[in-house]
């Protein structure tokens, strides 16, 4: 590093790498997220991509992004506006023009934004950033694509091979702007490309003649450094929502000492959790990739009769398809794990983008009186703590447990401490065979434990206990079909209860802030890290606020009554139309203090909307 | 471990026969399928808590209720796919999964194409009665066309399925028929279908005594029955009709039923029945044998071929892998992975 550059010192800086989706975007981000994590920052990531597979080359819905924050500290989200765009073309600088914060700097490819690449993204004059209104920003063209070719002549690579590691050139000069050991992301690299030495040789040359290109022109005034992050003493490893999913399915099934079964079938954005699990053999896991969603959770329930800690893995398109199997699983009251990971709708609607559309389906998306469990994560390593619990419940309380994580915290990414599994709970779910003492006799399948109405699990293959369960409605003491009215709606209340008595298992909700203060904001889901820098912003501003986010949804928590009626506003923020808030407000109807905000575009919250919104909403505007 | 053939008690047909009183409509064919089950299953000896049976929606899939076993009454059409979890999650089990041809064949099409094609060891018990009856009279995938019901009352303008040409279509492995009232050959093509690792389709012709009266007469009343079919044996000649008389020969690509002795037919020119022979073309040219065309309906097993079943090869692959990366707990699997760092 040069001794005559001016290093800033700032906080937290936010990088958004665009281009088509053919351009390699998501591998620039998340090198660059993986190598600042190694290197010590915080890091939260969102990737934002088409989803177009390649949509034409250079326009404006084929551009694919990937934003990541960093930070020394408290970076909770991924920010809402950026402190540097790389543009690989036009059409990335005009998608991303409103999110660009004054003084950032554009790092633009001058070789793809010649007048037909202007075209494509329909501008129509020779200055993108005069046309764009940009004059707040710091343009910064280089000839990337030319300057790429030119650091591979020689290399025996085909042009268009070549081509593709535009955006190591690029990430190169990123690095040299955050002043990143370029060793890091060559190792990186040798990783990603293992198999094909030719590519790594290329894509670290290009890399390396990025960085010092930087380096050599002294390419901006100020250079950003960011300082390692004081964590607590233990092993850290990068992870993203979808995986932090399948590892605490896989963490729950050894904790239960029980098979894991994932059925499952491919649907933007949850297929990750799939090609996770199926990689698991090492652990004996049985993920199975099916015909379509209803065999992924009937093959899944299945699993669960013979005794697996079985989940099926989806999104909200497919959620509606499980609908039919996901009454069966109550009805039958087998233990089953459904992840959702919600995306943009209602039908097909913008399956790459993000939103808490699913909430009443997961709570009310089914024939008859269907009561079950409904829990959210908050962020992408509390995915790992979610999947844990929610295994945990539907194993030892015999239900169905609907786990929603969201587009958003799936793909992102954050540090994460190794969890040291002896610290978590057991789980012990209610084998028939220890109970009746031992007299098959004595069982029938739907008798249950007096104090948290759970059956017993009787697992084909034990000797003694076979049964038959159905979707039929069972006699309570015989367990034979009974369509007696009285044994009905003793059933409809038992299964009922049985949802209810879980939350004597869950913990108090708590809040954070200011306990005394006026407005609560409330959220639950992957709004998490946004709500809370906004409660926490809010507060640096002398203001009191107080701040709760909910997991579990049903049951809620024992006080959220209490918790709620204590507060003079309580402003509940979600990413649709108002479904948690209409859900408390059905809960406690006596509830008169009850704000809305929010917000379905299929995009993260803004914090800086958020503090605003909030603080009119405070002040009674 | 396989569940099959056990060991240290002898079970008889009655040991799988459970306490619930049996409720389909009197003269139902069900009954006698119900019967040849516990029979199977007393045959092969398999215990009944190894024994899971699972069933979709219809006359037929209550079946299970009535069995002591392990049992699952689900939802329309979805028995094949709960049957795959179970069958995956415990290959020791011995997997049963009861079904009709509404149930299958229309809201269920999916799953039992793709547990087909994908050969996992359980048996599908097919009822086909072409009719829905638990709906009280409505056209099936199998009524042919022009068959006037409840929801047909004017005939239907659709051709049915043949099940043969599905199973066969989703490459399957196996595929037997057998008609409600013949016991015999009932009990024995479920023993087949049991001994057979992979997906096992038996085709049960059975009748709907309410709604579908009569619908197999052809071939299920004694009067005609000999002439009428024709019951295939692995490596015996194609011979039916009350002497054993008549058989069926090639007459260039097309089957053909003669009577031995007659227009220059020996004994020689029957053919043998192949039913492990890969190429299912003549095996589907049996299957798809009317009377209408002449020829009998061909029962027994039709085809039985062995391939990889897929829970095997799924235990196959989680062994390889467990021999290659030795079995950690989740904590090391995540030290050893890439990407860690340390904060001291």
């Amino acid at each position: 590093m040069p001794t005559n550059l001016v290093v800033t010192d700032i906080k937290q800086v936010t990088i958004r790498f665009s281009g088509d989706s053919g351009d390699g975007m998501q591998l620039s981000g998340t090198l660059f997220s993986t190598l600042s994590a190694i290197f010590g920052n915080e890091i939260a990531t969102f990737p934002d991509y088409p989803a177009e597979i390649r949509a034409p080359q250079g326009s404006l819905h084929g551009v694919s992004g990937f934003q990541v924050r960093i930070g020394s500290k408290d970076v909770y989200n991924s920010g809402d506006k950026t402190d540097v765009l790389v543009a690989m073309n036009p059409a990335a600088l005009k998608v991303n023009a409103q999110h660009l914060k004054k003084g950032s700097i554009v790092l633009y490819d001058t070789d793809s934004f010649q007048k037909k690449d202007l075209d494509k993204a329909l501008f129509t004059t020779q200055d993108p950033f005069t046309e764009l209104n940009l004059n707040h920003v710091q343009p910064i063209g280089v000839a990337i694509t030319s300057m790429t070719k030119a650091s591979l002549e020689g290399s025996g690579l085909e042009n268009k091979e070549m081509l593709r590691s535009k955006n190591m050139f690029a990430l190169g000069i990123v690095c040299w702007l955050f002043n990143r050991p370029l060793e890091i992301a060559d190792k990186l690299l040798e990783q990603k490309f293992s198999k094909k030495p030719k590519l790594v040789e290329a894509n670290i040359k290009a890399l390396t003649d990025g960085y010092n290109y930087g380096n050599n022109i002294h390419l901006t005034a100020s250079t950003y450094r960011i300082d390692p992050i004081e964590s607590s003493k233990g092993f850290y490893t990068d992870v993203n929502g979808n995986t932090a999913t399948a590892y605490g399915l896989i963490a729950a099934a050894e904790k239960a000492g029980v098979q894991l079964f994932l059925g499952s079938y491919p649907i933007t954005p949850a297929t990750d959790i799939l090609q996770e699990l199926v990689k698991r053999k090492d652990f004996g896991v049985k993920a199975l990739q099916m015909e379509d969603e209803i065999a992924g959770i009937t093959s899944s329930l299945g699993a669960s009769f013979a005794g697996c800690l079985a989940a099926t893995s989806t999104s909200g398109p497919g959620l509606a398809l499980k609908s039919e199997a996901l009454g069966l699983a109550v009805m039958t009251e087998l233990p089953l794990v459904v992840i959702d990971v919600q995306r943009s709708g209602p039908s097909t609607g913008m399956p790459t983008k993000s939103e808490q559309t699913d909430l009443n389906q997961a709570l009310y998306g089914r024939n008859g009186e269907s009561p079950l469990v409904v829990i959210a994560a908050a962020s992408p390593t509390d995915c790992f703590e979610s999947a844990f619990e929610a295994s945990k419940i539907a194993l030892e309380h015999m239900t169905p447990v609907i786990l929603l994580t969201d587009g958003y915290i799936a793909n992102g990414s954050s540090a994460w401490k190794i969890p040291v599994m002896s610290d978590y709970p057991d789980i012990s779910p209610p084998y028939v065979q220890n109970h009746f003492n031992g007299d098959a006799g004595e069982w029938k399948p739907f008798l249950r434990d007096e104090k948290t109405l759970v059956r017993y699990w009787g697992i084909p293959g034990t000797a003694g206990y076979m049964h038959r369960i159905g979707g039929l409605e069972k006699d309570q003491l015989t367990g034979v079909i009974s369509s007696n009215p009285e044994n009905h709606q003793q059933m409809v209340d038992i299964r009922k209860q049985k949802i209810e008595n879980i939350a004597d298992y869950i913990p108090e909700q708590e809040v954070m802030g200011d306990k005394d203060a006026d407005t609560l904001i409330v959220g639950w889901g992957g709004t998490y890290g946004h709500l809370l820098e906004a409660s926490l912003r809010i507060r640096a501003k002398g203001k009191k606020i107080a701040f709760t986010h909910f997991r579990y949804i049903s049951p809620l928590p024992k006080n959220s009554y209490e918790l709620l009626k204590k507060y003079k506003r309580v402003i509940i923020a979600e990413q649709n139309n108002g479904q948690f808030a209409d859900y408390l407000s059905s809960k406690f109807r006596d509830l008169k203090n009850i704000h809305k905000y929010n917000r379905v575009e299929g995009q993260p919250f803004k914090v800086s909307e958020l503090i605003e919104e909030f603080t009119k909403t405070m002040e009674g505007k | 471990m396989e569940a099959t053939e056990l060991k240290y008690q002898k079970h008889l047909a009655k040991d799988y026969k459970s306490e619930n009183a049996v409720r389909w409509c009197p003269g139902c064919g069900d009954y006698a399928i119900l019967t040849c089950l516990h029979k199977a299953l007393a045959e092969l000896n398999i215990e009944p808590h190894d024994t899971a049976v699972i069933s979709g929606i219809g006359c037929s899939s209550r079946l299970p209720y009535y069995m002591n076993t392990y049992g699952f009454h689900s939802i329309h059409g979805r028995a094949a796919a709960i049957a795959t979890g179970v069958k995956v999650a415990n290959p020791r089990l011995s997997v049963w999964v009861a079904t009709g041809d509404g149930d299958s064949l229309a809201i269920g099409g999916n799953h039992f194409i793709h547990t087909i094609r994908r050969n996992v060891d359980i048996n599908i018990l097919l009822f086909n009665n072409k009719i829905y009856g638990l709906t009280k009279g409505q056209y099936s995938p199998t009524s042919a066309r022009g068959f006037v019901s409840k929801s047909s009352p004017y005939g239907t303008i659709e051709d049915p399925f043949r099940p043969a040409e599905l199973c066969f279509g989703a490459r399957g492995t196996f595929f037997a028929r057998a008609i409600d009232v013949d016991m015999k050959n009932q009990v024995e093509v479920m023993v087949e279908a049991a001994r057979h690792k992979g997906t096992s389709v038996v085709e049960v012709l059975q009748n709907c005594v309410i709604f579908n009266d009569g619908i197999h007469n052809k071939i299920s009343d004694r009067t005609w029955k000999a002439d009428n079919t024709l019951t295939l044996k692995h490596g015996e000649k194609m011979l039916y009709g009350k002497e054993s008389d008549k058989g069926i020969v090639l007459d260039g690509w097309n089957l053909k039923g003669v009577t031995i002795g007659e227009d220059g037919y020996t004994l020689d020119d029957v053919l043998v029945h192949d039913a492990t022979i890969k190429d299912n073309t003549l095996q589907l040219k049996l299957a798809l044998m009317d009377t209408s065309d002449g020829l009998p309906v061909a029962l027994g097993v039709i085809r039985n071929v062995d391939e990889p079943s897929y829970e095997k090869d799924y235990e196959k692959q989680i062994e390889e892998e467990q021999k290659r990366t030795p079995r950690k707990s989740f904590t090391e699997f995540l030290l050893n992975s890439s990407n860690v760092w340390e904060v001291k």
